[in-house]
């Protein structure tokens, strides 16, 4: 086989873990190589993540149109009421307006999307070029909400203006600006909110139950089944619970600032890490024990139906070995350990946003001689994946087709799923996926497994 | 029309942007890497949407754009890229397209490609680089498409000696019908270069070992006979002459152009084989007489399904072109013909194959989204919409039928195997339509048929 080597300008960003002798940390935090065909999105893919899942306002994309045809209904964030969220809007900004300004078609799209709408606010995204054309996005949105008389908020999300880490905290900016603009009458002081769960396949109702049965009040989920009035009142609550660390870190830090929340990080998937996530807060409430007495039963009783239905996967899939390359470094962390939990091992872990410290830990998790990678591409991917002899690949659309290509088995764990992988249930949901594409008779056709060219 | 007033936002659109059409047409030359000059989630959005459909890895390289890249220029990102796609990927060829932060900061493409050639030209093996300027304030996929394959012809087509041979440009078609084409081309032993041919890039077997470039596409080297071959055919009645492959052929190197809309449905089809009959001088094949013989047959059987149904066809223009016009000889009523393009042409393309669309109560209606088209949807009443995935937000809140075709499907299986063109591309769009109605009438009946 050919051999593949790592980009110039990339070494430092893969690692193989080797106890036997110093390793330096690996490089993350950086800008992708021009042409290295990065895995990675933009600035306003950031931000369209995070804010996509509130349901009850528009979100009107400020630029030509391709930034809005993208991510029309592209993600399985899933709402209780309305649904506002999944309609696609954009400027569509044209030739004319690019050199005339783009303010008043913008000022006129707010203004007939919201009589039409009648949404509980507006999230304006800016994109690359509005970041050239100079069009006052600030002013136009004040001028609006003056107007309409809802919140109009700008979401400074150029795509070129840094990565998609600067615009998770342009959308984190807008919500600030919401936070604490709400009445906190009646929260009690038992309550959380729930930030980093974005609702992919209903995940915040599974996980918002079990608070709820531990007598915790969900003050608001940012942003999965998300509210506007409910994001207006979430610095009444008295604990932030962040579970999607990359994305939403920065505004549990503002809030613990600016109105003195405290926040835990925590993560919903496997057994474990489900299981610590409810102890968690329920350690934040020692004054009333009998939050954590349900906490305590609720993963008993869960883990005792989950546990035998676990052995099956468990048996079949005894020493398989699995990839992984997320978005967020932290889900990376709850996965190898969820694998473990189903005998399976990893040979290859990365993700595209991971910072140092992540990898640190990352690092010390894993086995030695497992890959270790950030903002890796098509063709290391590949390359370690067979290498390592991979079983499984665990990523997002993207990943997808390079790992059926190889003849590998594969998970989608991105932000199109549509069957939960949060919660007990979900570790449930993972295992059987993970077995139905491991075990599948089909790869006894692929090459790498025999099968002919 | 009813609903014409100018709306300032576009919702839910009906199209895509520039960009994603160079990306796709770069990907059916071979040995080629498709490179967008602009932030890099241009390129993984349009990987993303394209994965979706195709379900082929997709490598698209980006200069990934910066703060200082925006104020300063994009050359030196451009550079660096183009060196790093060279070294990592070694292609034969890359497709740069621009993005709309690269032509709105007015980097001179081309100038700095011809500085990197001057650079690097001691280095590894300098690629063919092509530059298709495609800027995503101006129309939309199909138009980047266009531009793209122009572009390709103009920088690799080189005078040299006749030959028999004929260049095809079958605008943005299916794999699938890409290999039908080709085999009728191979039926009547006539060389062709088509471009462009994803027919394998974008639905090819499993892989052994990593492919950098999957395998597939038209050789450079072919495309630079286009400009020595005996005839082009182009599909398409909406692409501007300025912007036409076969008509810079021709211009340029006297080739002479065939252009002509997508050939579906029997008339359609009938236009294009008796073309090439023409060119080489060779009958069609038998084959083609049967698959001919069974098309009108099956039209014979299934004709009271369709006869009179009024339905909303939606997509790239010159695809609605044709749709329109098969349908028309199915005695169906496209009651609206919509396009989130906007040639200026569309009206006038149909009114030249249904000359009697205004007495048949067909409107025609270019630059819409798909809010547009739900609001006519409510005046016109459809029996069902025909189109690609999109259409499904408002056919599911409409309890309106939809038949899938085209670019994208992205809610069903299959969708780059499906065929659209010639006899057998038209069959197969018959027996789905025919087979929507008797399924549409299965569910209305509480009978339960069991034949139908």
């Amino acid at each position: 086989m050919e051999q593949i080597g790592i980009l110039e300008g990339r070494e430092r960003q893969v690692l193989e873990k080797n106890s036997g002798v110093a390793q330096a940390d690996i490089a993350c935090d950086t800008s992708s190589l021009s042409g290295s065909v990065s895995q990675r999105a933009c600035v306003f893919c950031g931000s369209r993540v995070v804010l996509y899942p509130v349901a009850d306002a528009i979100h009107l994309v400020h630029g030509p149109i391709g930034c809005a045809a993208y991510t029309w209904d592209i993600r399985g964030a899933v709402s209780s009421g309305p649904e506002l969220h999944r309609l696609s809007f954009s400027t569509d900004l044209q030739e004319m307006d690019v050199i005339y300004g783009g303010e008043k078609k913008l000022y006129h799209s707010l203004i007939e999307l919201i009589e039409q709408y009648k949404p509980k606010a507006a999230f304006i995204y800016s994109t690359c070029i509005v970041g050239l054309i100079g069009d006052d996005i600030d002013a136009v949105c004040k001028k609006v909400a003056k107007e309409t008389g809802i919140p109009v908020l700008p979401v400074h999300s150029e795509g070129f203006k840094g990565t998609k880490k600067d615009g998770y905290k342009a959308a984190c900016l807008a919500l600030m600006k919401l936070i604490g603009t709400g009445s906190t009458d009646g929260i009690s002081k038992y309550s959380i909110n729930i930030l980093g769960e974005f609702n992919l396949a209903g995940e915040a109702w599974i996980i918002r139950q079990y608070y709820e049965k531990m007598g915790i009040e969900v003050v608001s989920t940012l942003t999965g089944d998300g509210r506007i009035d409910a994001v207006r009142r979430a610095h009444g609550a008295s604990l932030n619970v962040v579970q999607c660390s990359g994305s939403m870190t920065w505004l549990a830090k503002e809030m613990e600032e600016k109105y003195g929340i405290p926040y835990i990080r925590v993560s919903y998937f496997g057994i474990e890490d489900m299981s610590k996530s409810l102890y968690d807060v329920a350690l934040h409430f020692p004054d009333r024990p009998e939050i954590m007495e349900a906490a305590k039963q609720i993963v008993s009783e869960e883990v005792k139906t989950l546990y035998p239905s676990l052995q099956k996967f468990k048996k079949a899939l005894q020493g398989k070995k699995a990839a992984i390359y997320v978005g967020g470094a932290f889900k990376t962390f709850s996965l190898i350990k969820a694998l473990r939990s189903i005998g399976m091992s990893v040979v290859l872990a990365g993700s595209q946003t991971g910072n140092k410290d992540d990898y640190a830990r990352l690092k010390e998790m894993c086995d030695e001689g497992t890959v270790i990678v950030d903002d890796s591409n098509p063709v290391e991917l590949s390359k370690f994946i067979l290498e390592k002899e991979a079983d499984l690949l665990i990523g997002g659309v993207k990943e997808r087709p390079i790992a059926f290509k190889l003849g590998v088995a594969f998970c989608d764990h991105n932000h199109e799923r549509k069957i939960p992988l949060a919660g007990f249930i979900g570790m449930y949901n993972f295992a059987l996926e993970v077995y139905q594409s491991v075990m599948s008779p089909v790869w006894q056709f692929a090459p790498r497994k025999g099968g002919s060219l | 029309m009813k609903h014409e007033h100018a709306k300032a936002a576009t919702q839910n659109a009906c199209k895509l942007c520039n960009p994603l059409g160079a990306c796709l047409a770069f990907r059916g030359i071979e040995n080629c890497v498709p490179f967008l000059h602009g932030s890099q989630g241009c390129a993984t959005y349009i990987r993303r949407y394209l994965i979706s459909h195709y379900k082929e890895p997709i490598d698209i390289a980006s200069s990934n754009f910066n703060e200082e890249t925006a104020v300063f220029g994009g050359s030196h990102n451009l550079k660096i890229g183009l060196k790093n796609v060279s070294d990592q990927y070694k292609p034969e060829v890359i497709g740069v397209a621009t993005t709309c932060l690269s032509e709105t900061i007015g980097d001179d493409v081309p100038g700095i490609l011809r500085e990197y050639k001057k650079e690097f030209k001691n280095g590894s093996p300098m690629p063919l680089i092509i530059h298709a300027s495609t800027p995503s304030y101006q129309g939309s996929h199909i138009d980047g498409f266009h531009a793209a394959v122009h572009a390709t012809v103009k920088a690799l087509a080189v005078k040299g000696p006749k030959q028999t041979l004929i260049n095809l440009f079958p605008n943005m078609v299916s794999p699938a019908d890409l290999r039908h084409l080709k085999e009728i081309f191979t039926d009547f032993a006539a060389p062709v270069m088509v471009l462009p041919d994803y027919s394998q890039t974008m639905d090819g077997g499993p892989w052994g070992e990593y492919h950098r470039i999957p395998p597939g596409g038209t050789p450079a080297s072919a495309i630079a006979s286009a400009a020595s071959a005996s005839a082009s055919i182009e599909f398409g009645s909406t692409i501007e002459a300025s912007k036409s492959a076969a008509e810079y052929l021709d211009v340029m190197f006297g080739i002479p152009a065939y252009r002509m809309p997508l050939p579906i449905g029997i008339k359609g089809s009938d236009k294009f084989f008796s073309l090439l009959e023409t060119l080489t001088g060779t009958k069609r094949a038998e084959k083609y007489e049967d698959e001919r013989r069974r098309l009108v047959d099956a039209y014979a059987d299934g004709h009271k399904y369709v006869f009179e149904k009024k339905v909303i066809i939606y997509g790239e223009e010159d695809l609605v072109i044709a749709m329109t016009a098969f349908l028309r000889e199915i005695g169906m009523v496209p009651v609206l013909c919509a396009s989130g393009g906007k040639s200026g042409m569309l009206k006038k393309r149909i009114a030249e194959l249904v000359p009697d669309m205004d007495e048949l109560g067909i409107n025609v209606r270019d630059g819409v989204d798909f809010v547009d088209i739900e609001e006519e949807s409510k005046i016109l009443q459809p029996d069902f919409l025909i189109g690609n995935s999109k259409g499904f937000t408002m056919s599911k809140k409409n309890n309106i039928p939809l038949l899938r075709l085209g670019f994208p499907i992205h809610d069903r299986f299959g969708g780059q195997r499906m065929h659209h063109l010639g006899y057998r591309g038209t069959l197969e769009l018959f027996d789905r339509i025919v087979n929507t109605v008797i399924e549409q009438r299965q569910n209305a009946s509480s009978i339960g048929y069991t034949y139908m």
